[in-house]
């Protein structure tokens, strides 16, 4: 290493200028910096053999090699502000790169283990008389479309109502009531949500009740408060000119909200409510405990068990049954599957945003 | 923000203005659905505590473990406490690193992009971050936990023995690290980008490099937004139940040993695990469990809010 | 159909605070009334309150008679909306309508309020109401673009066919050329000399010159100091206020000598 550090202080002295922030000693080229991780990698390279090293540390080791490698050379040719400047740059930009390890692990991990059973049966059939091989998550996507909508209907017209409550009519210690209990709301645990439409119905229609309806009644308590936050930054985001606008050709206020402040903030609507099917589309717990399983299609949501895609993936992995692996495959397909189905949504979201918002020909 | 209400008392002409039905009706309906919010989370409380009492006043050997409700929970609220302070302490650090790399350090273009990239690990499903900590990451840190176990095993957080599977806390601690880091990252960014650029510029024009101006301008202004985020990332961490159901391989009750296979679950992991097979009083047991898990998320939760916007109370003032 | 204004004793408030004190006034029909006044002394307060768009302001109300024509227009039975209906309004910053085209703009009135009306009907009053506010012959080929896209000059003329389309008796036009560069301005004043064949206007500006342009009577409010509410110090027909005004104020602020 001290070698690398050595030569690249001859060479960056030689060159004239340098690097962005050139306010006023810049002496060191990029490239040096670039040349120091380099160097790092030969070296934590020719020691592969050595230490027995894989991938991971590989890369550790050549990056912390590689930032003191800059600290020490910046502090050399620089000073010591300089050097902690860059030793904080390396820093910052390792966190990051930190942070997409889980990420594309994650996707490549589910993408790879899931491809193998993306077929058309696991679209077409249930897991009804299936043992071992075969089989699929129909019964499980259609529950989690029915799921879904429900979830969605109920809580899109109590989430926008509240958000056009709040924006438009609130005043005074109801609002901040409200917008309190909506903070509230977004952070009680899913499963606590699951707790609650079970102990809901289980008062009413006796313990050990499992229903469609009951999950979507539990994802609803945790879409709503999602669904008033989006729909309420967007409603604010409509100028208070164009109500005015309204007010002023004696339209009712009512009319205004409908026609004018709503088809304004139509963009920004649509995107949240995307986003918050997206938040609530792979929601295990609550479900878990309100639908259980079933091998078979239901598609009543008011009666007995019903299947879900993240409830499906989770008792095929954990209940396999013998041998394992058929189960195990389905499984990671269903986590596929739900991973496609968010992202599609969290695309389908930037989309509305894109090509829904109010175009001014300016 | 408009309203057609009038004038509380005001003598002469105005008197309570008129109303169309239209307007009666649509606002009537607008303010029956905030209500209505008000009406879900009380529900929420009270058929929880409805759920819950059996199991608060039966006697101690019909709880499961036959230790009476508080020795059943005590050790699942120690796990809650436990994985999601590990997470917390790992997703802090890097979560405002990763801010201020999006903020400051990534050439413009790019740094929407790369925001979104971070923002997409809160859009996978909490059961997907499970399947990946139990196949992917687990056996990835097993070597590691060995390490850990010979060289600081006198240490009692790494007392070992080493889990041959990889399926302990602090595994289950760096999953919810990863799954409350976009959240954490995501508010410590919007303070950090609302610092006002005068003080940065301030910061800049005294001769300040980047490292220098950040820590003169940026961190003091968003300290309280980096706290509050991080106690939402910690609401969040407290009530994550299936990626640690999942991960998390459960034996026996409180260690802070956090490398080995014998750990405690958490509240919300359990209850996933126990209520599929439950029946009876088992079921109220669980329930009141929940109910102790919804009274520490809610008083967490209400800590940040309290903390952000004391926050947002001062930057209005600037 | 234009009417004539008369007010007395008008005291408005936001909240607790008297913003407007003791206003008495009487506006001709067929005639453009000026009022002019330094920022803040309230002029634009009193003329939301002729339409009633003061009180959507949260805390907003007034004291006082405002009568149209024998109407009382704060009676305690009269909705606000009809009065908007009868009293139209052109604000300082033009606000077309975004999701909506110049056609649908013109229309807004019409449609907002969920009227029948045959196409073919709605066709001519968009073209009478476009050709009443000289911007027919601009926008008659690209009726069906985005009312934003136009220039500030003409989305202002949007914003007044949109106004006269729903025919009021009364136009209120708050600084409606201040926005604007000054061949729009002129642009809109010679479209306001025209519509006051048609309707009764009442115009806040800043611009004096604007004023004595266009008004036939003007009125100057003024405040004695901040906190304190604003008044109608003088109200005379536009050339004596501009020649020979009856108050000290009133020649101070005309002459420059203001403050």
């Amino acid at each position: 290493m001290s070698q690398i550090s050595t030569a690249s202080v001859a060479t960056g002295g030689s060159a004239p200028s340098g690097p962005r922030r050139s306010e006023r000693t810049g002496r060191l080229p990029n490239w040096a910096l670039w040349a120091c991780f380099a160097g790092a990698a030969v070296v934590v390279g020719a020691l592969w053999p050595v230490f027995d090293l894989n991938i991971a540390l590989f890369v550790l080791y050549t990056v912390v090699l590689g930032t003191l490698a800059v600290y020490l050379l910046t502090r050399t040719t620089e000073g010591s502000r300089r050097a902690t400047d860059r030793l904080v740059t390396c820093l910052v930009v390792s966190a990051f790169g930190l942070a997409m390890v889980p990420l594309v692990s994650l996707v490549w991990e589910v993408v790879s283990r899931g491809a193998a059973r993306l077929d058309g049966e696991f679209f077409s059939s249930s897991l009804v008389g299936i043992v071992g091989e075969g089989g699929g998550a129909y019964h499980a996507i259609m529950g989690t479309l029915i799921i879904t909508a429900l979830t969605t209907l109920i809580s899109v017209p109590i989430g926008l109502m509240t958000a056009i409550f709040l924006v438009e009519y609130a005043r005074g210690r109801l609002k901040r009531a409200i917008t309190f209990m909506v903070d509230v709301m977004t952070g009680i645990p899913s499963i606590v949500a699951g707790l609650f439409a079970y102990a809901l119905f289980a008062i009413f229609l006796g313990p050990g009740i499992r229903l469609g309806i009951m999950g979507a009644i539990a994802l609803s308590v945790l879409m709503i408060p999602v669904v008033v936050r989006s729909a309420e930054e967007v409603l604010k985001l409509v100028p208070n000119e164009l109500r005015e606008a309204s007010y002023a050709l004696g339209v009712p206020k009512w009319r205004t909200i409908v026609k004018v402040v709503i088809p304004t903030a139509i963009a920004g609507l649509g995107t949240g409510v995307t986003l918050a099917i997206a938040r609530v589309v792979g929601e295990t717990a609550p479900l878990l405990i309100t639908l259980g399983i079933t091998n078979a299609t239901n598609v009543n949501a008011f009666d007995s068990r019903m299947a879900t895609l993240p409830v499906y993936a989770y008792y095929q992995l954990t209940q396999p049954g013998v041998p394992p692996q058929f189960a195990t495959d389905r499984a990671w397909t269903a986590a596929l599957v739900l991973i496609i189905l968010v992202m599609g949504l969290n695309v389908v979201a930037r989309f509305i945003s894109r090509f829904f918002a109010p175009k001014s020909g300016r | 923000m408009s309203s057609t209400r009038t004038t509380p008392p005001s003598p002469a002409g105005t008197g309570r203005s008129v109303r169309r039905p239209g307007d009666r009706v649509f606002a009537g309906t607008a303010k029956g659905a905030g209500i209505l919010i008000l009406v879900i989370l009380a529900g929420v409380a009270a058929f929880l505590v409805v759920e819950a009492v059996p199991a608060l006043t039966a006697p101690a050997e019909d709880i499961p473990g036959d230790r009476g409700l508080a020795g059943y929970i005590a050790p699942l609220v120690f796990g809650t406490l436990l994985a999601a302070v590990i997470a917390l302490l790992v997703a802090t650090p890097l979560a405002v690193a990763i801010a201020l790399f999006i903020a400051y350090y990534a050439p413009r273009r790019m740094a929407q992009g790369l925001g979104y990239l971070v923002d997409l690990l809160a859009a996978i499903p909490s059961i997907v971050y499970g399947f990946w900590g139990i196949f992917w990451l687990a056996p990835k840190l097993v070597p590691f936990y060995e390490w850990l176990e010979r060289r600081l095993g006198f240490i009692p957080l790494f007392a070992g023995p080493a889990s041959t599977t990889g399926r302990t806390m602090l595994t289950a601690g760096l999953v919810l690290a990863v799954m409350i880091l976009p959240i954490v990252s995501a508010i410590s960014r919007e303070v950090f980008l609302q610092v006002p650029s005068l003080h940065r510029e301030a910061a800049l024009a005294l001769g300040a490099t980047r490292w220098e101006m950040i820590r003169m301008a940026v961190l003091p202004y968003g300290r309280s937004g980096v706290i509050g985020g991080s106690m939402l990332g910690l609401g969040r961490a407290l009530g994550e139940t299936m990626a640690v159901a999942i991960v998390l391989s459960v034996s026996g009750g409180i260690t802070f040993n956090l490398i080995s296979s014998g750990n405690p679950s958490t509240i919300a992991a359990n209850i996933a695990l126990e209520f599929p097979e439950s029946s009876g009083i088992d079921i109220n047991t669980l329930i009141a469990s929940g109910l102790a898990l919804f009274v520490i998320t809610l008083a967490v939760n209400m800590l940040a809010r309290a903390i952000v916007n004391r926050r947002a109370d001062f930057s209005g003032a600037n | 159909m234009a009417k004539r204004i008369d007010v007395s004793d008008l005291n408005i408030y936001y909240g607790n605070f008297l913003a407007v004190e003791g206003v008495n006034v009487s506006i001709e029909p067929r005639s453009i009334t000026a009022l002019i006044g330094p920022s803040g002394c309230g002029k634009s307060t009193f003329l939301r309150s002729i339409n009633r768009m003061h009180e959507v302001i949260p805390g907003g109300r007034v004291e006082g008679k405002i009568v149209m024509d024998g109407q009382d227009l704060y009676g305690p039975d009269v909705d606000p909306v009809d009065v908007r209906r009868q009293i139209g309004m052109v604000f300082q910053r033009p606000n077309p309508f975004p999701t909506m085209s110049i056609y649908e703009n013109v229309a807004a009135g019409i449609r907002l309020n969920a009227k029948k009306m045959k196409k073919s009907d709605l066709d001519d009053l968009v073209e009478r109401s476009l050709r009443g506010a000289n911007l027919w012959i601009e926008v008659k080929d690209r009726l069906n673009r985005p009312g934003a896209g136009l220039s500030g000059g003409q989305q202002q003329r949007l914003c007044i066919a949109r106004a006269i389309a729903v025919e009021p008796d009364v136009l209120l036009m708050d600084e409606p050329a201040s926005a604007l560069d000054p061949i729009s301005t002129l642009a809109i004043e010679d479209l306001m000399a025209d519509l006051k064949e048609r309707f009764t206007i009442v115009i806040v500006t800043h611009n004096m010159q604007q004023a004595a342009r266009v008004s036939e009577q003007t009125g100057f409010f003024n405040l004695n100091g901040v906190g304190q509410p604003g008044r109608l110090i003088e109200f005379n027909p536009t050339e004596k206020i501009f020649s020979n005004p009856d108050e000290k104020a009133t020649e101070d602020y005309i002459s420059g000598r203001f403050g």
